[in-house]
């Protein structure tokens, strides 16, 4: 076993860089660990779990790269520093005659129409950065998360003075004039705009609408703290007045996780007030349908845009296909279950995805345990570990420490499948697969591979195990819709048009239909 | 309503400060995009971080 560790003082690169390179370098024959990281203080706690933090790799900045590597002996550990040093310098080379300038200032001095600055620093420097594009009268996209609160309120307050836009912080997608912001999938330019505090919610609200042949406006990303009591809902008011005043959108949708009473209060007498028809759909939030139209899951916000944009009344399934349908595919799933397989393991990447299953399926299935549950007696006291019915985002922040988010990189996922696959008491896995801008780029490829083995696995064991999945994207995702759909009914995935539909079949499933009329008699 | 303010009708012109990643995407999508070589002001140093931001008045 050699360790070595190595710093380059004042050398910056950024967290995916960095993390895709770490795991290209862990992946080398005689490679034990790799971390090369800035010498950030999370960074070092990640190092120190790897035994790698040496006292050089303590004393690093967080401007200075660390480079640390556990080889099985030194021709490896040769061999893996040679990679690094090559990754490191592909990327800096990699388009020698564009300009790249080191500071928004020398940015806007090569393109002084700039409208709009996208930031995905440290979130301890985001606050600085979005302040100063601001004041240069810029619209901001902040992807950073770690921003308090009051420097969010700050920064929204400071848009708002100046007629700007802040999408953020912890903003992961916007649609702004048909371009993908951050993480995001390709839909059709349409009439429906979207103001967004959850980020998987707005992705799956916008391919939703574009499945059904319809498209978007607009989608603001506003952060998942806009409606929070100290932020006071600023960017989703301010977002519902920019829709309106814009030709383009004939109906309005609002999506959120549970706001602050009284900030929902607040949004909604805007929403109330509003010329165009507004769905809102605030996961959880027991509100009524009073001058706007109250959406219980995702997949109902975006049928009744479609309905209400083509001036049509909004019917409402719990399924796409009929009930008959349903229960066949259901029953052929339950009959094949052993006696102790009773229930639903939920892996997700996307949070409001998650959140969304544990709304719907806790009036079917009762408590599910989950690392962001409903209440706080049904958390997870290690989220690695299921117990009965769990739901787990994966994409929480214990799980993203020193590596990429599970949409891009599906180690962790595949690792938990194989896990709670083997479990003798799981009857259904729930998947979640996200495509688009961000996401990996043949997704279900990487999960081909431990479906097939828990399958495998579960039959020789004299068991079957069911696993369902919702595809979030579109044909025009580079992922290709139908590619994806294909690789994974392949391996007898079965996919559903919604994450809810698909956590509604996993309930009916577990319980051998016993949940049917409870859930095909759900009052919308 | 400003020049600037008018985002949604008009071609957009993006800085990019932070992942590299964001600014590629863009580029699929035709977007005119200036990534930034952003790296920690200050040298990373938190106290002088502070003392900076209370200077600019951010």
């Amino acid at each position: 076993m050699t360790v070595t560790v190595i710093i380059r003082k004042d050398t910056y690169r950024d967290s995916v860089i960095l993390m895709r390179l770490s795991n290209k370098v862990t992946e080398l024959d005689g490679v034990l660990q790799a971390g090369v990281v800035m010498g950030t203080p999370t960074n070092k706690n990640f190092l120190n779990a790897l035994n790698l933090l040496t006292e050089d790799a303590r004393k690093a900045s967080p401007n200075d790269l660390v480079i640390a590597l556990d080889t099985q002996d030194e021709k490896s550990m040769a061999h893996a520093l040679s990679e690094v040093d090559r990754l490191l310098t592909n990327r800096v080379s990699k388009d020698k005659n564009k300009i790249v300038p080191k500071t928004l200032d020398s940015a806007l001095r090569n393109m002084r129409d700039a409208n709009l600055v996208i930031i995905s620093v440290p979130g301890v420097y985001a606050k600085r950065e979005a302040s100063k594009a601001l004041r240069k009268g810029l619209n901001v996209f902040i992807f950073s998360s770690n921003v308090s609160l009051e420097d969010e309120l700050e920064l929204k307050q400071l848009a708002l003075e100046k007629g700007l836009l802040v999408m953020g912080p912890d903003c992961g997608t916007a649609i702004i004039n048909n371009i993908v912001l951050g993480f995001g999938n390709v839909v059709n330019q349409g009439n429906i705009g979207i103001v967004a505090a959850a980020g998987t919610g707005l992705q799956q609200v916008s391919t939703l609408i574009h499945n059904e042949g319809f498209g978007i406006s607009q989608a603001i990303g506003i952060g998942g703290n806009d409606l929070s009591k100290t932020v006071g809902g600023i960017m989703m008011i301010e977002g519902i007045k920019r829709l309106e005043q814009d030709d383009e959108t004939k109906v309005i949708v609002l999506i959120s996780k549970p706001p602050n009473q009284e900030i929902s209060e607040k949004v909604l007498k805007i929403a109330r007030q509003s010329s165009k028809p507004v769905i809102v759909n605030f996961l959880g939030g027991d509100i009524e349908n009073q001058g706007y139209t109250a959406a219980k899951t995702l997949e109902d916000a975006a049928t009744t845009a479609c309905a209400l944009v083509q001036g049509k009344q909004v019917i409402k399934n719990i399924f796409t296909a009929s009930r008959e349908e349903i229960l066949s595919i259901a029953r052929s799933e339950w009959d094949r279950l052993v006696a102790n397989q009773n229930f639903v393991r939920g892996l997700y990447t996307g949070g409001t995805l998650s959140y969304e299953t544990l709304i719907l399926i806790t009036p079917l299935l009762g408590e599910i345990f989950s690392n962001s549950p409903l209440k706080p007696h049904l958390m997870l006291e290690d989220s690695t570990l299921s117990k009965n019915h769990t739901c787990v985002d994966m994409g929480a922040e214990e799980f993203v420490i020193g590596r990429p988010h599970p949409m891009i990189d599906y180690t962790l996922r595949n690792q938990r499948i194989i896990k709670e696959g083997n479990d003798p008491e799981t009857a259904v896995i729930l998947l979640d697969v996200v495509l688009g801008y961000g996401s990996h780029d043949n997704p279900a490829a990487e999960l081909i591979s431990p479906i097939q083995e828990v399958k495998a696995y579960a039959e020789r064991n004299g068991r079957y195990l069911s696993v369902m999945a919702s595809i979030v994207g579109t044909s025009l995702d580079h992922q290709e819709f139908d590619k994806q759909y294909k690789l994974l009914e392949d391996v007898g995935v079965i996919i559903m048009p919604s994450n809810a539909q698909a956590a509604r079949l996993a309930a009916l499933i577990a319980t051998r239909g016993a949940i049917q009329d409870k859930l095909f008699e759900e009052v919308f | 309503m400003t020049e600037k303010e008018k985002l949604f009708s008009k071609e957009l012109k993006v800085i990019n400060i932070g992942i590299e990643m964001f600014a590629d995407d863009l580029e699929k999508q035709n977007v005119d995009v200036i990534h930034v070589n952003w790296r920690p002001p200050a040298g990373g140093d938190l106290d002088i971080l502070k003392f900076l931001e209370k200077l600019e008045g951010s």
